[in-house]
Formats: structure tokens, C-alpha cells, sequence
């Protein structure tokens, strides 16, 4: 299915939400997530099942003021 | 009198009264000597969209571990308060703290609170258990909503983001002050030198947040250090309770025994 992986429109083969952070490289990194604009502790992320065009975020520590 | 005791932010009382913005700065490295230099105990820092592979932000976040601070993180950027709230929430979770800079902003040429929207998002936060630090405007009506909301410390700006202006309104945040005796204020965006943060903690502010006037500045360490000093200096003035100004002379010297030569 086709998602939107932070504004970007992704081919992905997983269903939950945590298999499409490993398929697309994000397993192990320090992110937080949030799902059509609502956060996704990581603690769901196995029973988040996505469907065609969600539109996912994945942010992570940065610079701010 | 007046109130000399430190205020402490959410139980945390800092030697410091600096609270550094994290962004702008040529390099990693500039950035740990102004937070060193300055001897800050808090920096602000964000979220940003990741990408899959070779994200910057692990790096970003182990240098700010290495550096002991605590840190406070925002919402920059955020215009409406679901975003602002969505964007609090995945700060928790990464930073791992339920300290939160709230910004939600009504206007992009002045990046002007959307005081509305913040009032609500700090009310939904503060009930999720959050310790919201609003970014807000010198109204004090609107700083005693935010105070019903549940923030216990409130946050507003010298002058627009960015804009190094310094005080905008003098006479406003003088009277924030005397209207929150006992609320923890800190003088959040727009301070552009050490004169202007000075000033603010000579009216009694209890903490100065910047960013762009230390990390823009041509050697932002020892511009951190000028700020840490000035802060200070401002501080102890206000704890030393000032004269009042007045619109004549007074002399100083004691005219009484002057030699009569005339």
C-alpha cells in the first residue's frame, strides 16, 4: 500500500505501524511517532495497523528555540 | 520589600537564570562552549521529521545528553492546538520529560502567540501531566488564564522571535510582575544584547530565554558568558531594589559646609 511517510508518498509492504518504521530503516532509532495527526506512543506502534494513505510522521531530536 | 527568594520552574531551581536556544549556531562544538561558557543549566530543543536513513538527530540528541543540562522542549512552528498538543506529546515520549516550551503561533510575520489556541493547549496538556512553560504575550488577563489552565510559570516575549529588539513594552511587563508576585516569569524571544535581558531582570523577571542573539553572534561562547554576567548584574540590582527615576536633579554631593568663594 501507499502511505504518506512525512509528507512524502511511500510504497510499503507491513501492515503495523512499527513493521513499516523497520522496512523503511527507522528499527532502533530514537523517534516519536504520530498517525492522520494523532501520536502513536511506541508502545502501540505493534497494534497500529495502517491502511492506504495514512499519513505517517516520524520526527526525532533537534536543534530549537 | 521586595521578593529576593529564587522561584523555582515545575521544583527545579537553576543558579542560572539563562535558558539557551539550541539552534543556529555554526557547529555542535560552538554550541557545547556558549552552554559551558555560560554555566546554563536548561536548553531548549525541537523535533523535526526524520529521515529513514542517516538521520542528524541521534547526533544532536547524544550531544546534548553529553552535555548535563536539562532540557525544554518546543513547539515551535505550531499554528493551531492539536498540532501544538500531537507535537508536545512526541516530545514526551523522546525527550522523556513532561517539561514543555508551548508556542502556538497566530501570525508569521511577528510569529505573535495565538493566545486563543495556547490557553486551550495548555489546558489539555496540564491535564495529561505536562509542566507547560507558555509562550505568551505581557496581557496579564491572558496570563491569568493560562494560570487557570494549570501552568505555574509563564513565558512572555521582550519582542517578535528573532527580532533582537529587546523590551517592547517596558511598562507592560512591569506590570506583569507587579500583577504575578509570585508566579516564576521569564522574558522568552526577542532579546538582542545583555543590556535587555539586564533590564528585564531589573524589573523582576525570574528568567531570560534566547537563542538567535548568542548562537548569531560573531563568537556566541563569550556572548553566552555576557548574558550569563548581565543576567546576573540585573538580578542582584533587582534584589538590591533600585532608586526610583525623577525628572530633576538631586545632587549628590552634600551641598551643606560648601566654602563660600563667590
Amino acid at each position: 500500500m501507499t502511505l504518506l511517510l512525512n509528507g512524502e508518498p511511500r510504497e510499503v509492504a507491513a501492515e503495523t505501524l512499527a513493521q513499516v518504521l523497520d522496512e523503511l530503516g527507522y528499527a532502533g532509532r530514537v523517534v516519536a511517532t504520530a498517525v492522520n495527526g494523532d501520536f502513536v506512543p511506541a508502545r502501540k506502534r505493534e497494534t497500529v495497523r495502517l491502511t492506504e494513505g495514512d499519513r505517517i510522521e516520524v520526527v526525532a531530536p533537534m536543534q530549537g528555540g | 520589600m521586595q521578593e529576593s527568594a529564587t522561584k523555582a520552574f515545575y521544583g527545579f531551581e537553576p543558579k542560572s537564570r539563562l535558558f539557551l536556544g539550541t539552534a543556529q549556531y555554526p557547529s555542535p562544538a560552538i554550541l557545547a562552549d556558549a552552554v559551558r561558557a555560560s554555566g546554563v543549566e536548561v536548553v531548549t530543543v525541537s523535533l523535526r521529521r526524520e529521515a529513514g536513513e542517516g538521520g542528524a538527530g541521534e547526533a544532536f540528541w547524544s550531544l546534548v545528553k553529553h552535555l548535563g543540562v536539562r532540557v525544554l522542549p518546543n513547539t515551535a512552528g505550531c499554528h493551531g492546538v492539536k498540532e501544538a498538543v500531537t507535537t508536545a506529546q512526541m516530545a514526551r515520549e523522546v525527550f522523556g520529560t513532561n517539561w514543555i516550551k508551548l508556542e502556538v503561533i497566530g501570525e508569521d510575520d511577528t510569529l505573535q502567540p495565538d493566545v486563543v489556541g495556547l490557553i486551550e493547549a495548555a489546558r489539555l496538556l496540564s491535564a495529561d501531566g505536562f509542566e507547560v512553560f507558555p509562550y505568551t504575550t505581557e496581557d496579564i488577563v491572558v496570563g491569568g488564564r493560562l494560570l487557570d489552565a494549570g501552568c505555574e510559570v509563564l513565558m512572555p516575549w521582550g519582542a517578535p522571535i528573532g527580532s533582537g529588539r529587546g523590551l517592547n513594552n517596558p511598562y507592560g511587563l512591569r506590570t506583569m510582575r507587579q500583577h504575578f508576585p509570585d508566579i516564576p516569569l521569564v522574558v522568552d524571544a526577542g532579546i538582542g544584547l545583555p543590556s535587555h535581558a539586564a533590564h528585564a531582570m531589573e524589573l523582576g523577571y525570574d528568567g531570560i530565554l534566547l537563542n538567535t542573539a548568542v548562537a548569531k553572534a560573531g563568537d556566541p561562547a563569550l556572548m553566552a558568558k555576557a548574558f550569563a554576567a548581565a543576567i546576573e548584574a540585573g538580578r542582584q540590582a533587582y534584589e538590591a531594589q533600585p532608586i526610583e527615576a525623577r525628572d530633576m536633579a538631586a545632587p549628590s554631593t552634600p551641598v551643606m559646609g560648601k566654602a563660600f568663594l563667590s
